[in-house]
């Protein structure tokens, strides 16, 4: 009796699968992109973070949705209406710093995905393209972020606006217009708030949906990279499966719940226990109302932006007949870009780490650890001795890109193997 | 769950067992799908089983601060808070004015003649529910043919009980039957008598809404 009764559940589940296969790609959809996509078998830690990412990314998109139902873009009333989110609103709170921490967590697990890519040389070819578009989401998110930190209208996001917007003044001759026309006023004010929130809330969220949509399609045309840096396609089994490939569902699922549980109990331990994280995560004048006749004592931007902070403060020197500011500018745009170029740097005959030799291994060392000196110093004050260190570490950081067509190509190699390792 | 606990034990022990005595990588065998072996099978819709149950749980408690989001905030509720009203200055046959409001509605409060509460003991023939038997339209106290409190005090949220649009009070002539004024609705011709009692045949199912309410001396109310 219970046999035939799941038999005949399976069959209508069965037709009305068909007939929806008919019409729309459902099973092939599915089978693309999920049972049959063949993952490399060898994934390890650092494979994690691009699922994390995304799932941030769903975090990001559902609290910021919730926010937006109590927040008041205006001069007025934004302060006001982040103090009744966080006072008044049922577990106002929670979403709040679900969405604060979430921003982040994004950088952290972008940071860490972006560091696979160069450790595993997954920016190689074929996945140019993959890395084009992983650079732009990285680009949009530093603006979505950017946007975002204004809406509080606190006095740090009000400063912390006014100090980038007004890196624009320092392009020659269209600088002034050019700031006035993004501010829409003569300082900062509720036009440039009103921007920002249609920017953060709208724009910049439909943009990143479609960069990570186009960053999904390239990847599962391409296939991912693995450890050992070696491509899987090219030993497949007489039914055209790579023989070192393990279908994405159920394998990566489970292991990727499994992530997200791991990252979950990081994650909340922060929301509910150190939600501001001594002032890095919520900056402390940020707790005052935006005031344009009252700067903070020290002006800092939020963690993540803090190395490219440090590097447009390194720039003290004018140069060529142009100013100082101008080349800080320069310096900054061109260390966010630069990670663009290195599909074309890199001339190594192997892509992992795994297989480099020791002049890559090095390059990669010293470009992560200036990295993390230039964003310790982009939180302190810009006194003599930590300019000099930001500037030598600057060098060390664009370093690492330039000098890659040589170092990639002198140094010795080892061979890669046939197959990945474990 | 389809196991028992029995069941349930004995699985777990092989499982425990299994995972002992299994020396095979498990992602090696795995693609080709071999689940012949029952026990295997088992275990498997188990496992999958438990983790959408804890997965189901878990996602329910993440989904209840998005839902509690949307209940009245503590301003709200404080903007919520029961109103007083001033009644010395509201003379027989009239209808307060300004309307009063009490958490955003409309509140009508009518001072009733003799003549208006004679009719509300007789007019009963053309009403839906002239007893009040609706429970949730009126506070205990209220349910009487008067519909208040204090016989000559009628007190009603002014929201229609059809889709929601405030009645009109209407002096005279809205009801043929006895002469006397009511609650007329403009949005869809709704009619409720001075008791606030709905009308039969019209598009609004029961009665107006009579709001907690209790006096605070003779000619001060409060609403809430």
């Amino acid at each position: 009796m219970q046999q035939t009764n799941s038999e005949s559940k399976q069959g209508s589940l069965a037709n009305a699968m068909s007939w929806l296969d008919a019409r729309f790609p459902a099973t092939e959809t599915f089978e693309y992109h999920m049972s049959k996509y063949y993952a490399p078998k060898n994934f390890n830690f650092f494979y994690y973070f691009g699922w994390l990412a995304t799932f941030v990314l769903v975090n990001q998109l559902v609290t910021g949705i919730w926010l937006t139902m109590n927040y008041v873009p205006s001069g007025d009333a934004a302060f006001a209406s982040v103090e009744y989110i966080m006072r008044d609103v049922e577990f106002g709170w929670l979403i709040r710093y679900l969405h604060s921490t979430g921003a982040s967590a994004f950088f952290v697990v972008v940071f860490l995905h972006m560091y696979r890519a160069l450790m595993y040389g997954s920016y190689r070819g074929p996945r140019e393209l993959l890395w084009l578009i992983g650079m732009a989401i990285f680009i949009a998110l530093m603006a979505e972020g950017f946007f975002g930190y204004l809406l509080p209208w606190g006095n740090m996001s009000y400063w912390g606006a006014q100090v980038i917007v007004s890196l624009a003044g320092a392009i020659p001759y269209v600088g002034a217009d050019l700031m006035e026309w993004v501010r829409g006023d003569f300082l900062m004010s509720e036009v440039a708030l009103n921007r920002f929130f249609a920017l953060h809330v709208v724009a910049l969220p439909i943009v990143l949906l479609g960069l990570v949509f186009v960053h999904f399609v390239a990847l599962h045309h391409v296939g991912s990279n693995n450890p050992d840096g070696i491509e899987i396609k090219k030993n497949k089994d007489e039914n055209g499966v790579p023989v070192d490939g393990i279908p994405f569902h159920p394998y990566y699922t489970v292991h990727d719940i499994h992530a997200t549980v791991v990252f979950l109990f990081l994650f909340c331990a922060v929301v509910f226990f150190a939600p501001e994280m001594g002032g890095y995560f919520i900056e402390k004048p940020n707790f005052e109302v935006a005031n344009p006749l009252k700067t903070p004592e020290h002006i800092a931007p939020v963690w993540y932006y803090t190395p490219y902070y440090a590097m447009l403060r390194a720039a003290t020197f004018p140069l060529f007949g142009l100013d100082a500011k101008f080349w800080g500018l320069v310096t900054m745009a061109a260390a966010v870009i630069i990670p663009a170029a290195l599909p074309w740097l890199d001339r190594s005959p192997v892509k992992s780490m795994r297989y480099k030799g020791i002049l890559s291994k090095a390059a990669l060392g010293i470009f992560v650890v200036s990295f993390i000196i230039l964003g310790v110093l982009g939180v302190l004050p810009a006194e003599k001795e930590y300019t000099i260190l930001a500037q030598i570490c600057t060098m060390l950081y664009f370093a690492y890109f330039v000098l890659m067509p040589w170092y990639t190509r002198v140094e010795q190699t080892k061979p890669e193997p046939e197959r990945v390792t474990s | 769950m389809g196991l028992k606990p029995k069941v349930f034990k004995r699985q777990v022990l092989k499982t425990v067992e299994q995972t002992a005595l299994s020396t095979g990588d498990a992602v090696h065998d795995a693609p080709t799908g071999d689940s012949s072996n029952s026990d295997g099978s088992s275990r498997r819709y188990f496992l999958i089983q438990a983790t959408s149950v804890v997965g189901a749980a878990g996602a329910v408690g993440a989904a209840w601060p998005f839902v509690s989001y949307w209940s009245p905030s503590e301003k709200a509720k404080a903007l919520g808070a029961p109103v007083k009203i001033d009644l010395s200055k509201l003379a027989p046959g009239e209808m307060l004015s300004p309307i009063v409001a009490w958490r955003g509605k409309p509140v009508f409060v009518v001072r009733r003649d003799a003549d208006t509460l004679a009719s509300l003991e007789t007019d009963t023939e053309m009403l839906a529910d002239p007893d009040s038997a609706v429970a949730e339209q009126q506070p205990d106290f209220a349910v009487n043919a008067w519909r208040s409190e204090r016989k000559e005090y009628g007190i009603f949220l002014g929201v229609c009980t059809h889709l929601g649009c405030s009645p009109k009070y209407v002096v005279t002539d809205n009801f043929v039957e006895t002469g006397q004024g009511g609650f007329f609705c403009p949005c869809h011709g709704s009619r409720f008598d001075m008791a606030g009692r709905v009308v039969k045949g019209v598009p609004a199912p029961s009665n107006l809404e009579v709001p907690p309410y209790r006096f605070e001396s003779d000619t001060v109310v409060l609403i809430g």
